[in-house]
C-alpha cells in the first residue's frame, strides 16, 4: 500500500486494524464519529467484533471485559465521552488489562464545543478516575504519526499490561492528509495472555481472574509500588520526543500535537528574521520528556509553552524546566485554532508572556 | 465392614473458600445452586463469572471458574465485552438489585435488548446490604430502611421496580423466571430454573435472567426464619414469582 | 510551491468535494497535500468551508494567518474571508449568485457563472467543477490528466456515467477564463 490521502479519523482505524485490533466498543461523539464508522464497516465484514454500546459508561466496561478476555480491544471517545469512561479507565488500569483509548479532544469544560482543542491534556495524563494510576500517553502531530502509534500502541499496551491513550485534537481527527500504513513499527517479544479470563480449559489448574479490589490495605500498597515501578520502566523505556532547530536557541517552545505543527512554522519565520528559536515536541505526555530540558542552552532566554488550553502541559513544563529558565505561556482554548504568525509575535513579546 | 458411600458432597462449582455471607442470607444457597448448574452442564470450564459491587463483590472467589470483577453496575456491559470476542464461553454476571436494577439499570436493559447470550443472576432483597441497610429500588413500599426511616414513601421516592417485568416487554429476551429458595419447594424450582437459562446459554438463544427474591435479615432486623417468612408474606406478593418470558416454550 | 486555499460556500454546493480533489491530486502528483473542513452542526444547511495546503515541501502548520486563494461559492463566504487574502491572492468567485463587482486592492479578482455554466450543461451539481476549471486555469496546479483521474476516483463506478458532465464543466470554467483574457499564475 503507497501513500493515500486519508482522514485522521479514518486512519486512526485503519491503523488500529492493522495493529491487529479484535473488538472495538464505542459511542458516538463528535469529532471521533469516522473511527467507529469505519470500523463497523470493516471490523464486522472480518468476522471482528464491532459494537455501538448505550454510553461510553458501557463501552469502557466492554473495553474492560473483552481485554480481560485476552482481546485486542479498543474504544475512542472526545472530551466528555472521555470523561465518562474514567471510571472504568481506573479499573483497567488496577487490573493491569491491556487496551487502546483513542481521544479526540474538543473544547470544554462541559459540553464546551466540538471545536478542536488540547484541554484534555490533564485528563489524559492526570486521569480523572481515582487512585494512583498511569495511562501510557501519546500525542502524535501528523496522521502518519498517527496511523504509526496507533499500530504500535497495541504491542506498547500488551508488553506493559496498561492501557494506552492516543490524545489527538479534533482537528487531526478531521483533517486529511497523506499516509503509508506499510511503515514497521518496533518489534517487540509480546509474552502469552497467560492471565486472560477465558476458561480454565485454556489453562487447568489455575482460576484466572481480572479484579481492582484489594481489601487489605497492605496487598493494596504493595499492588500500587507494583505499579509505581512498572511506570518507572515504562518511563525508562518509551519516553518519546523530539528536539527540532536545537542549534544554541535563543528561545525553546513547547508544544504537542496540532500546536506543534503551527510552532514549527513560526521557528522557519522566527528563524529568517534572524531569531533563533528551537522546539521541544513531546510525543510521550505521560512519561513527560523531562530530561530534553537539560538540553536546553543555559543562556537561552526563555521558554515558551503553546498549547491549545489554558495552560495544562505549563505544569509539566514547570516541573522539567525546575526554575531554570523564564519560563512565558501561549493558549488558545474553545477551539480557536492560532495562525503561525501569532506565535512568531509571543515569541517578539516574550517579556508579557511570562508566567509569574 | 460396610462400604461408605458418598451421599453428598461440596460442589466442585465452588472453591473451598469460607462464604462470607451472614448467617440467614439466601446468597449462599443461590451460589451452590449456580455452581450446581455450572457442573451439572459441564461448562465449569469454560465459564467466566462476573462479580458486581454489593454483598456478592467477592464471588469472583467462590466460584471456581475464570472471573472478572465489575465496577458498580456495569457487569452487564462487562459480560457483554468477554462474551463478543468469547462466543463460544459460558459469560454469567451476578449482581444485587441496586447494582442491577439502580445505577446499572441501563447496562441490564441494553444487555437484554441485544439479546446478549450471557445468564443474569439477579438477587432481589430489597435492600443494600453490604453498604448497611440503605434503601433499594426494590424496597417495598413502607419498607424501613437507614435512608427511609419511617418506611419507604412511593410518592417521594417511588415504588419498588419491577425488573422482570420490564424486560418480558423485550423481543430479544430468551428466557425469564422470578424463582424463591425460601422453602425446598421453590428451591427446586430454582434450582431448575438456573439450570435452564446456563442450558439457554450454552445452546445460544439469547439473554436469559434468574430473579432471586432473596434475604437480608441483619439489614431487615430480623431472624433468618423470619426473614424467609417475610419474603413469603410480604415480598412475592409484590414481585410474583413465576416464568415472564421462555421463548423456548414458545417454539416447543 | 506553497498554495493556502480557502474554499467556502452554502452546504450541498460541493465545496468540501472541491477542497478534497485539491488535495487528492497533489498526492497523485506525489507532492504534499492538507485538507481541513469546518464541521459540525453549521455545516449542515448552513455555510461549509474548507482549507487546503498544496505545498511541493513538508507541510507544518494546517493553519493560516491569510490564504493564497479564496474560492467563494457564494456572497456570505466572500465577505468571511475577502479580508483574509494575502497580497498577490487570487478571489475566485461565483459570479451566478454574487452579482457586485468585487475588487480587494492588490488582489485578483476573477468572477465565474459557475452556476449558469452548470446550467448549460444539464446538471447545477457541476457548478463547483466549473469553478474547479475556472481555478486550475488561473492557478496551473493541476494537470487535466491528473484532475481527470481524481474526479473518476470521486465519482467511482456508480456514478461513472457523470465523468462528462464533469469534465465538460472543467473544460467550461477554462474556456470562460481564457475568453476573459485574465491570467494569473
Amino acid at each position: 500500500m503507497a501513500k493515500v490521502l486519508m482522514k485522521g479519523n479514518e486512519a486512526i482505524a485503519l491503523a488500529a486494524i492493522k495493529g491487529g485490533v479484535d473488538a472495538f466498543y464505542g459511542y458516538p461523539i463528535t469529532p471521533q464519529n469516522e473511527v467507529p464508522e469505519y470500523l463497523s464497516k470493516h471490523l464486522l465484514a472480518n468476522g471482528k467484533v464491532f459494537l455501538q454500546s448505550e454510553s461510553e459508561v458501557s463501552a469502557i466496561n466492554m473495553v474492560y471485559g473483552a481485554a480481560g478476555a485476552g482481546a485486542r480491544v479498543m474504544t475512542s471517545s472526545s472530551s466528555p465521552g472521555i470523561a465518562l469512561k474514567q471510571e472504568g479507565i481506573s479499573y483497567i488500569a488496577a487490573a493491569e488489562l491491556p487496551c487502546l483509548i483513542v481521544s479526540v479532544m474538543r473544547g470544554g469544560p462541559g459540553l464546551g464545543g466540538i471545536q478542536p482543542s488540547q484541554a484534555d491534556y490533564y485528563q489524559a495524563t492526570r486521569g480523572g478516575g481515582n487512585g494512583d494510576y498511569s495511562l501510557i500517553v501519546y500525542a502524535p502531530e501528523t496522521i502518519q504519526e498517527v496511523a504509526d502509534t496507533i499500530k504500535e500502541s497495541f504491542d506498547i499496551a500488551d508488553y506493559y499490561r496498561n492501557p494506552v491513550m492516543v490524545l489527538v485534537d479534533g482537528l487531526i481527527g478531521q483533517m486529511m492528509e497523506s499516509v503509508d500504513f506499510d511503515k514497521p513499527i518496533k518489534e517487540r517479544f509480546l509474552p502469552e495472555k497467560d492471565w486472560a479470563t477465558n476458561g480454565t480449559a485454556n489453562h487447568p489448574g489455575r482460576r484466572n481472574v481480572a479484579n481492582s479490589l484489594q481489601i487489605d490495605p497492605n496487598a493494596l500498597e504493595q499492588h500500587n509500588i507494583h505499579l509505581q515501578e512498572k511506570y518507572n520502566l515504562i518511563k525508562k523505556n518509551e519516553t518519546r520526543y523530539e528536539m527540532i532547530n536545537f542549534d544554541d536557541p535563543e528561545y525553546v517552545i513547547v508544544a504537542y500535537g496540532t500546536m506543534a505543527r503551527i510552532c514549527r512554522s513560526a521557528i522557519e519565520m522566527l528563524n529568517k528574521e534572524g531569531i533563533k528559536v528551537g522546539m521541544i515536541r513531546p510525543i510521550s505526555l505521560f512519561p513527560y520528556p523531562e530530561k530534553a530540558f537539560d538540553e536546553i542552552p543555559k543562556n537561552a532566554k526563555g521558554i515558551l509553552c503553546a498549547e491549545l488550553s489554558m495552560g495544562q502541559m505549563l505544569d509539566d513544563v514547570l516541573i522539567a524546566n525546575n526554575g531554570r529558565h523564564k519560563v512565558g505561556f501561549f493558549g488558545r482554548s474553545g477551539g480557536m485554532l492560532p495562525d503561525p504568525e501569532e506565535i512568531v509575535d509571543a515569541i517578539k513579546n516574550f517579556s508579557e508572556r511570562v508566567v509569574k | 465392614m460396610a462400604e461408605t458411600t458418598v451421599k453428598y458432597e461440596k460442589t466442585k462449582g465452588l472453591t473451598d473458600k469460607p462464604l462470607s455471607y451472614c448467617p440467614g442470607c439466601t446468597h449462599g444457597i443461590i451460589h451452590k445452586l449456580v455452581a450446581e448448574a455450572l457442573v451439572d452442564l459441564d461448562i465449569l470450564d469454560k465459564t467466566i463469572a462476573i462479580a458486581s459491587v454489593g454483598c456478592s463483590v467477592f464471588s469472583y472467589e467462590f466460584f471456581n471458574c475464570d472471573a472478572q470483577q465489575a465496577p458498580h453496575g456495569r457487569a452487564c456491559a462487562e459480560a457483554t465485552g468477554i462474551k463478543r470476542v468469547l462466543p463460544d464461553n459460558i459469560v454469567f454476571t451476578y449482581q444485587g438489585d441496586g447494582d442491577l436494577a439502580s445505577i446499572g439499570i441501563a447496562e441490564t436493559i441494553h444487555a437484554a435488548n441485544r439479546g446478549e447470550n450471557i445468564t443474569v443472576i439477579f438477587v432481589n432483597n430489597a435492600i443494600y446490604g453490604m453498604t448497611g441497610g440503605q434503601m433499594a429500588p426494590t424496597s417495598l413500599p413502607g419498607q424501613k430502611t437507614t435512608t427511609s426511616q419511617n418506611g419507604r414513601d412511593t410518592d417521594w421516592t417511588g415504588g419498588p421496580i419491577k425488573i422482570s417485568e420490564m424486560l418480558a416487554t423485550i423481543d430479544s429476551v430468551a428466557y425469564l423466571e422470578r424463582v424463591s429458595v425460601h422453602d425446598p419447594k421453590n428451591y427446586l424450582k430454582a434450582k431448575k430454573a438456573i439450570k435452564k437459562a446456563f442450558q439457554y446459554q450454552k445452546e445460544k438463544r439469547g439473554f436469559s435472567m434468574i430473579e432471586i427474591v432473596s434475604t437480608c435479615p441483619v439489614n431487615w432486623g430480623m431472624k433468618p426464619v423470619d426473614a424467609m417468612n417475610w419474603v413469603k408474606e410480604e415480598m412475592i406478593p409484590v414481585f410474583p414469582l413465576g416464568v415472564f418470558k421462555d421463548k423456548g416454550a414458545d417454539n416447543e | 510551491m506553497n498554495s493556502n486555499i480557502k474554499v467556502a460556500g452554502f452546504g450541498g454546493q460541493g465545496v468540501m468535494m472541491f477542497g478534497q480533489v485539491l488535495a487528492y491530486a497533489a498526492i497523485y502528483d506525489e507532492i504534499n497535500g492538507l485538507w481541513f473542513p469546518s464541521y459540525g452542526p453549521e455545516t449542515r444547511g448552513g455555510t461549509a468551508n474548507c482549507s487546503v495546503i498544496v505545498s511541493d515541501k513538508q507541510i507544518n502548520s494546517p493553519t493560516f494567518k491569510d490564504a493564497n486563494h479564496l474560492v467563494a461559492f457564494n456572497f456570505p463566504s466572500l465577505e468571511k474571508f475577502r479580508e483574509k487574502v494575502s497580497e498577490e491572492g487570487l478571489i475566485l468567485y461565483n459570479s451566478s449568485l454574487i452579482k457586485d463587482d468585487v475588487n480587494e486592492e492588490g488582489r485578483v479578482c476573477v468572477g465565474v457563472p459557475a452556476n449558469d455554466i452548470a446550467t448549460e450543461l444539464g446538471n447545477e451539481k457541476v457548478a463547483n467543477m466549473a469553478m474547479m476549471g475556472a481555478y486550475l486555469e488561473l492557478t496551473h496546479l493541476f494537470s487535466d490528466k491528473t484532475i481527470e483521474a481524481i474526479i473518476k476516483k470521486f465519482l467511482g463506478e456508480r456514478k461513472a456515467h457523470l465523468l462528462d458532465v464533469n469534465m465538460q464543466a472543467i473544460q467550461k470554467g477554462k474556456d470562460f477564463i481564457k475568453d476573459l483574457g485574465v491570467t494569473y499564475a
